[in-house]
């Protein structure tokens, strides 16, 4: 343990900022939803017919969950069923930040000369994401305390803390395995979508059983509100002391700054091909792109195959088809759905466009950037070869991601013909939107570079509109800030012209802006 | 002859720190410049102003007839830089880091990359991370002195190197020498600058303060005297440094005052007498501790 807290002052220094903020906004949500959703529907017939309407549709199912009961507590818990999985990817990201990030800037090295014990970097680290989880734990305990039962709000509490618990394991496992933060981040990001798309499979198909395999669906399994259960608690705690134990256990046999697998030797001499800044930058960013095209291509398949849940448990469902017929339909429903999950996979897809944008900040501060501006290289091909991959890569992610939930969900619907280009279109048709998030990046990047990582604010900004906006009654001023409001609801929707231009005229403007910015500021040193 | 780079009066600030105040600059061509500073004097910086990567907040900076932040392409074509901490990509492996930035600079001598890789004993297969620092450093050296550019910018390009490697970088920046090409060279290690400069520059707080030959500079110290006397000497002035043990005296003296301080020791009758040139090492070290000395200037 020794100097752990040193360390720990460390990380809380280093984190002033961001950590009080998404322990806080994280902690709050819940009790924001649920207050919303009391306002929205007072007394207990409104509330119960809200209830069984969400609980009749898979398609919510598949993204938040059974609902369980029909009080105000437990709907806006399952409302914000997506919100467990954002704790779980602040935590891991903290963990790896400060722990296999560090020692891949070989800053670990410095304080590891010093009396630092062994582990003291993944005990801190540990310790800081323990603590915010357990703080977002006492915060959604005393918020839903204040109006609603308190065994409720403890279960509520309890549920989120150990899924931050859990994750931030999930983290310092993950931090042990690669030698470069990147691949931990993937690995740990993996890890955690899977336990998501796991929930939705088990609560939506016959095997509930699946559900119990992941994290994700714990928090609903300790029912807030709905007759408590608590031992699934304790399933939080075993997995987290599994997971950190393997993590101890091979941070103790390997070398600081060594990954598991042993490094292997390269070719003698590069490939004709590498020969300029585009051939370099592809090679950086390929392994990454890789892996999110393959990541979309899955979760296209699973929620393609979630929409044709919806669709056949809807026609089974006389009353609720009659309903929905009043609504546009049956398929105007799982159109809904779609539309609803490319809305909040585009915004995922702009995660990753802000990443490759924000490759460049990296590539500079880490001095990578400097040889290469050295030679004849101008700072503008330098800028273009990561901005190509930022521009074109997310349309990658995009097409892939629309023709597997495009086919998956004709295949269903027996009408492969219709569906897969509507949904091909749709999918794609998020790109406006996600290049005005990389051109925010590049703005800040060329301008702003000291600034650059709040593109990442400002992407979480307009997650938070999406999944909050029409909850909290947020101004339309406000809203309109994010160019997600402005994407018509595709498939279903009007496809209006407009829109895209707009945006896409205001990504370029942005875009030219970083890139001069560029040219005329000194690279970092 | 003519000037390769020619700083004059260059000032660049971060925020509130001062790195160049003032700095002058001039570099021959076909010369090997040395360039010498305590740390933080601004060493780094200046070559990072003349690859145009940072730009002045005042002062002149031509680098081979050039304005290094409006040209800094074309100047790129015929230049090569060692940074004084290289970092590697850690998934390229050294051999394909030499290839990329020898292909940038406009193709390189596969002939003189093997011999190269060879003198410096270096395995281009392994990647960023595997390397030791001072094989990262080779990657860089070999990458710079594989190119064809007419100037070197070297910014402590032996860091890290052990002694045969430091030899055989000698070597290399003799041969590029007498290949008529210009080598600015930033070092804190004085045996290597007195090796291979034919000029050195000493800068201070971001300004120059002293510039020429090795010999010229040398004329400008002290030398150290020890001398057995007759009888007591009194009022010794302007000597450094001095110490009386009974008929004994050691002191230093200012090389432009030997002269006159010999002719009062004579007086006192000279049993015997030691004297040392200053080193090089005394030279420095008076620059880099002196406060008095950066400031008169
Ligand atoms: N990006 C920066 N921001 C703020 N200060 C800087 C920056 N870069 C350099 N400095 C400051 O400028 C001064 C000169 O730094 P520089 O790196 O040029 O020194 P140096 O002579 O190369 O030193 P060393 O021998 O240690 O390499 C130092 O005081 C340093 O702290
Ligand atoms: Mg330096």
């Amino acid at each position: 343990m020794t100097g752990s807290w040193a360390l720990v002052r460390l990380i809380l220094r280093r984190d002033r900022f961001i950590l009080p903020l998404w322990v806080v906004v994280f902690g709050l949500l819940p009790i924001t939803q649920t207050s919303a959703i009391a306002g929205l529907y007072t007394g207990e017939a409104e509330l119960r017919r809200f209830a069984a309407s969400m609980d009749a549709n898979p398609a919510f199912t598949a993204l938040y969950g059974h609902v369980l009961d029909w009080n105000a507590a437990a709907l806006g818990l399952w409302r914000g069923g997506f919100t467990p999985v954002l704790v779980g990817l602040a935590v891991l990201l903290t963990v790896i930040r400060h722990t296999r990030a560090e020692e891949e800037t070989g800053r670990r090295e410095l304080l590891g000369s010093t009396v630092l014990s062994r582990h003291a970097g993944l005990t801190s680290a540990l310790i800081v994401t323990t603590a915010a989880s357990l703080v977002i734990g006492l915060i959604v305990l005393a918020t839903f305390a204040a109006e609603y039962p308190v065994e409720g709000a403890l279960a509520a509490g309890l549920g989120y803390a150990g899924t931050g618990i859990v994750f931030a394991a999930v983290g310092a496992l993950a931090a042990q395995l690669t030698e470069n933060a990147g691949g931990a981040r993937g690995i740990a990001i993996a890890v955690l979508g899977g336990a998501y798309l796991l929930r939705g499979a088990g609560d939506t198909t016959d095997a509930s059983w699946l559900s119990w395999l992941s994290p994700v669906a714990w928090p609903q399994r300790m029912r807030p509100f709905a007759g408590e259960t608590w031992w699934p608690f304790a399933l939080f705690v075993a997995l987290a002391a599994a997971l950190c134990c393997a993590a101890y256990l091979l941070a103790g046999r390997r070398d600081v700054a060594a990954g598991l697998l042993p490094p292997r030797l390269g070719p003698a001499t590069a490939a004709p091909a590498l020969a300029g800044p585009f051939a370099l930058a592809w090679r950086l960013h390929r392994g990454s792109l890789l892996a999110w095209t393959l990541g979309f291509a899955v979760l296209g398949v699973v929620m393609g195959a979630a929409a044709n849940a919806a669709m056949s448990a809807m026609a089974e469902n006389k009353r609720l088809l009659d309903m929905l017929a009043r609504l546009g339909g049956a398929s105007a429903q799982s159109d809904m759905f779609v539309a609803a999950v490319l809305g909040i996979f585009g915004i995922a897809v702009s995660g990753y466009a802000v990443q490759a944008v924000l490759r460049m900040r990296a590539e500079e501060t880490a001095q990578r950037a400097e040889p290469l501006l050295a030679t004849p290289a101008t700072r503008v091909a330098w800028t273009a070869s990561h901005l190509v991959v930022a521009v074109l890569g997310p349309a990658a992610v995009l097409a892939v991601l629309g023709l597997s939930l495009g086919l998956t969900y004709g295949l269903g619907s027996g009408d492969v013909g219709t569906h897969l280009p509507r949904v091909l279109g749709a999918s794609l048709a998020q790109l406006p939107a996600v290049w005005v998030l990389a051109a925010v990046a590049t703005a800040l990047f060329g301008v702003l570079p000291r600034l650059a990582a709040a593109a990442w604010g400002v992407l979480a900004a307009f997650l938070l509109f999406g999944q909050l906006g029409a909850l909290l009654d947020l101004p339309e001023a406000v809203l309109d800030l994010s160019p997600f409001t402005h994407l018509p609801r595709l498939p279903g929707g009007d496809p209006e012209f407009t829109p895209y231009a707009v945006l896409t005229a205001i990504a370029a403007v942005l875009l030219a802006a970083g890139v001069y910015g560029f040219r005329r500021r000194d690279v970092a040193t | 002859m003519t000037n390769v780079i020619t700083v004059s009066g260059l000032s660049k600030s971060f925020g509130r720190t001062r790195a160049l105040d003032g700095l002058n600059l001039q570099v021959r061509a076909g010369e090997v410049h040395g360039f010498l500073g305590p740390n933080g004097a601004g060493k780094s910086t200046t070559i990072r102003v003349l690859l145009g990567l940072l730009r002045a907040d005042s002062g002149t900076v031509r680098l081979l007839g050039g304005d290094p932040w409006k040209d800094a392409v074309e100047l790129h074509r015929r230049l090569a830089y060692v940074p004084g901490d290289v970092t590697l990509w850690p998934n390229l492996s050294g051999g394909e880091v030499i290839d990329l930035l020898g292909r940038l600079r406009g193709g390189l001598d596969p002939r003189r990359r093997a011999e190269l890789i060879e003198r410096f004993e270096l395995d281009p297969r392994k990647k960023g991370r595997a390397y030791s620092k001072g094989n990262r450093q080779k990657v860089a050296l070999v990458a710079a002195l594989a190119s064809d550019a007419e100037l070197l910018l070297l910014d402590e390009p032996t860091s890290g190197l052990d002694p045969l490697m430091e030899a055989v970088f000698t070597d290399c920046v003799r041969e590029v020498k007498e290949q008529g090409r210009t080598v600015l060279l930033s070092s804190h290690i004085l045996a290597e600058v007195e090796k291979l400069c034919d000029r050195v520059s000493i800068i201070r707080d971001g300004r120059t303060v002293e510039t020429g030959t090795l010999d010229e500079l040398r004329h400008l110290t002290r030398t150290s005297i020890t001398a057995e006397l007759a009888s007591p000497v009194n009022g010794l002035a302007g000597v450094h440094d001095l110490r009386v043990d009974g008929s004994r005296v050691s002191f230093q003296v200012d090389t432009d005052r030997l002269d006159e301080v010999l002719k009062h020791l004579s007086a006192s009758g000279v049993r015997s007498l030691t004297s040392r040139p200053p080193t090089l090492e005394e030279l420095f070290m008076r620059h880099y501790r002196d406060e008095s000395l950066a400031g008169a200037r």
